[in-house]
């Protein structure tokens, strides 16, 4: 059986109707001390259409069971929603196989399992995993970790004043001890979008895999990663409008044939004696325990979500949020952008010579407005930069211009506060 | 324009020590330091102190951080500048029951003289570890810890 959603959008025109989409979102209709929610925290966590909130409900409601080798109704109709679930996920970012598409709780685990698995039985002493400078911390500690027990090294791709990577300094970094490049696709605290396509292409002249941070890449634009080429993808449901706690890792065939599980226990096992275990195949191999069934199902409902209303209409319209965003809060007085690379996504960081990030956030919030303060879990990013923190405002398929003006009208008199 | 509750909580004199902190600066006859730091938004402060016999006799601090936290040091440097170590110590009990709401504001806000500006804080329970890193920093300073205070 097969959970299918209400289509999202009825869809007579090719306009991008984003009130008709929000409509969608019952958490938009929140007031905040009786101001419209603003929600611009969408790199952070992205909100859920009654759809998916529907499909996890319906799941709980009429089809909850323990998946795989189950013989009865319920446990059939769970198995086969969970691995429809697994063909949409497939299909979404163009994986040539189901078995190549692995759950995970979120990108975390998916770096971590490729670290402690991958890591583990290709690396030696005086290896070498390549990073950028602009990564978050789920893809520096994990590789920090594998490196100080196999006394391997990272190396950092350094990156200019404008958030891009500087291409020359990434070949210099390759060598035949390089063993892995792990990047992000697009930065969660600068909005670059990494040119990963010419990172994969260089990295397989020498034979290196590439894996790909992808969360915060598959939530605004097409993800395909047979063109892309790259060896292993990670990304999460929450950021793409589905539940937490689920997550993807993408790996070619080849690579996770010849990897060792990551966890054991239940439904990794082909056979069990006190000798020897003989492992499942894929994707099963690395899906130890029950897996997170219904937030899996909730995530491909997702799926079918942004499917309908079509990746490239919110590349377009998120596209346009980033340029009025860009141009409204560079006219708000001292308000300096962090993270101009030309390829950008829609995540604008932000900081004021004299007003610290998070008494922009209190004010912000007193006017409903949702944005992040901190570091971004990018410290690296801001020792960069030589600040502490930045504000940051990332947008979402639902945000709207007049959003946007809330923002950059709270900000001028933020301004005139301090 | 701005909210009430804001207001209380962004008060002038608040405002005014965020822009121009009073002891803002290294402490040359330091013989104590600490360095606090708060890994939640990474605001770091180093505090200066010179005690002699048991009495503060100057204080300073360098750093960044949010309004609250830097006017919440400043404040601090000034009121805490020839009190005893044991007097330092009572006072950060009774400033952080103020911004944590459990003092009995009738019977000793008098006692915090300018530091009540920052009674507001007690509304905004994210906004706690801002406002008393500078005093936990000043603790370990005084302890002659020479860790890193933190404010978890």
């Amino acid at each position: 059986m097969i959970v299918k959603p209400e289509p999202a959008v009825q869809e007579t025109n090719n306009i991008y109707d984003v009130y008709r989409i929000r409509e969608d979102f019952p958490i938009l209709k929140t007031k905040v001390r009786n101001k419209p929610l603003v929600y611009f925290d969408n790199a952070a966590t992205t909100q859920k259409p009654q759809q998916v909130i529907d499909t996890l409900s319906k799941y709980y409601n009429s089809m909850n069971a323990n998946i795989h080798r189950g013989v009865h109704y319920l446990s059939n109709i769970a198995t086969d929603a969970y691995e429809d679930a697994r063909i949409k996920v497939k299909n979404f970012i163009n994986a040539a196989s189901e078995k190549e598409i692995i759950f995970t709780k979120g990108t975390t685990e998916s770096i971590n399992l490729v670290a402690n698995s991958f890591g583990k039985s290709n690396l030696k002493e005086g290896d070498e995993i390549i990073i950028s400078n602009m990564e978050h911390h789920s893809n520096i500690v994990p590789w920090q970790l594998i490196c100080n027990e196999k006394k391997a090294k990272l190396k950092i791709i350094p990156i200019d004043d404008n958030g891009e990577i500087i291409f020359d300094e990434f070949v210099k970094l390759i060598s035949d001890k390089t063993k892995l490049i792990s990047i992000v696709y697009i930065s969660n605290s600068l909005g670059t979008i990494n040119p990963v396509k010419d990172i994969i292409e260089i990295a397989h002249k020498y034979d290196i895999p590439v894996l790909l941070d992808a969360a915060q890449t598959v939530n605004h634009k097409t993800v395909d990663v047979q063109k892309l080429d790259c060896d292993f993808l990670a990304f999460s449901g929450h950021k793409l409008y589905g539940p937490t706690g689920i997550g993807v890792l993408y790996g070619k065939e080849k690579f996770l044939e010849a990897m060792p599980p990551f966890m054991g226990g239940g439904d990794m096992i082909a056979k069990v004696t006190f000798e020897e275990t003989t492992y499942n195949e894929l994707p099963y191999k690395f899906e130890a325990g029950t897996s997170n069934i219904a937030d899996a199902i909730g995530l491909g409902s997702a799926i079918d979500y942004i499917t309908s209303i079509g990746m490239e209409k919110i590349f377009v319209h998120e596209a346009s949020l980033l340029e009025y965003a860009t141009q409204k809060l560079e006219e708000v007085p001292g308000l300096k952008i962090i993270g101009t690379a030309k390829q950008k996504s829609a995540v604008i960081s932000f900081v004021f010579d004299n007003i610290h990030p998070h008494d922009v956030g209190t004010f912000l919030d007193f006017e409903g407005v949702a944005v992040r303060t901190g570091h971004h879990c990018t410290q690296p990013v801001m020792q960069r930069y030589n600040i502490p923190a930045t504000s940051r405002a990332s947008f979402g398929l639902y945000n709207t211009t007049e959003e946007i003006d809330t923002l950059a009208d709270s900000l001028k008199r933020i301004v005139e506060v301090f | 324009m701005i909210d009430p509750q804001l207001r209380e909580l962004y008060q002038e004199v608040i405002l005014d020590h965020n822009k121009s902190p009073r002891n803002f600066k290294k402490l040359e006859t330091a013989n104590r330091t600490a360095e606090g730091y708060n890994p939640l938004c990474g605001d770091k402060i180093n505090i200066f102190l010179d005690v002699e016999d048991d009495v503060v006799k100057d204080i300073s601090f360098q750093g960044s951080g949010c309004a609250i936290s830097k006017a919440s040091a400043s404040l601090m440097s000034t009121i805490i500048k020839g009190k005893s170590v044991e007097e330092a110590k009572k006072l950060f009990e009774k400033f952080h029951d103020l911004i944590t709401g459990k003092l009995d504001e009738n019977i000793s806000i008098e006692e915090l003289g300018k530091l009540a500006v920052l009674s507001g804080v007690k509304e905004f329970p994210m906004r706690v570890k801002c406002a008393s890193l500078a005093w936990h920093t000043m603790l370990t300073a005084l302890k002659n810890e020479s860790k890193t205070a933190t404010t978890e």
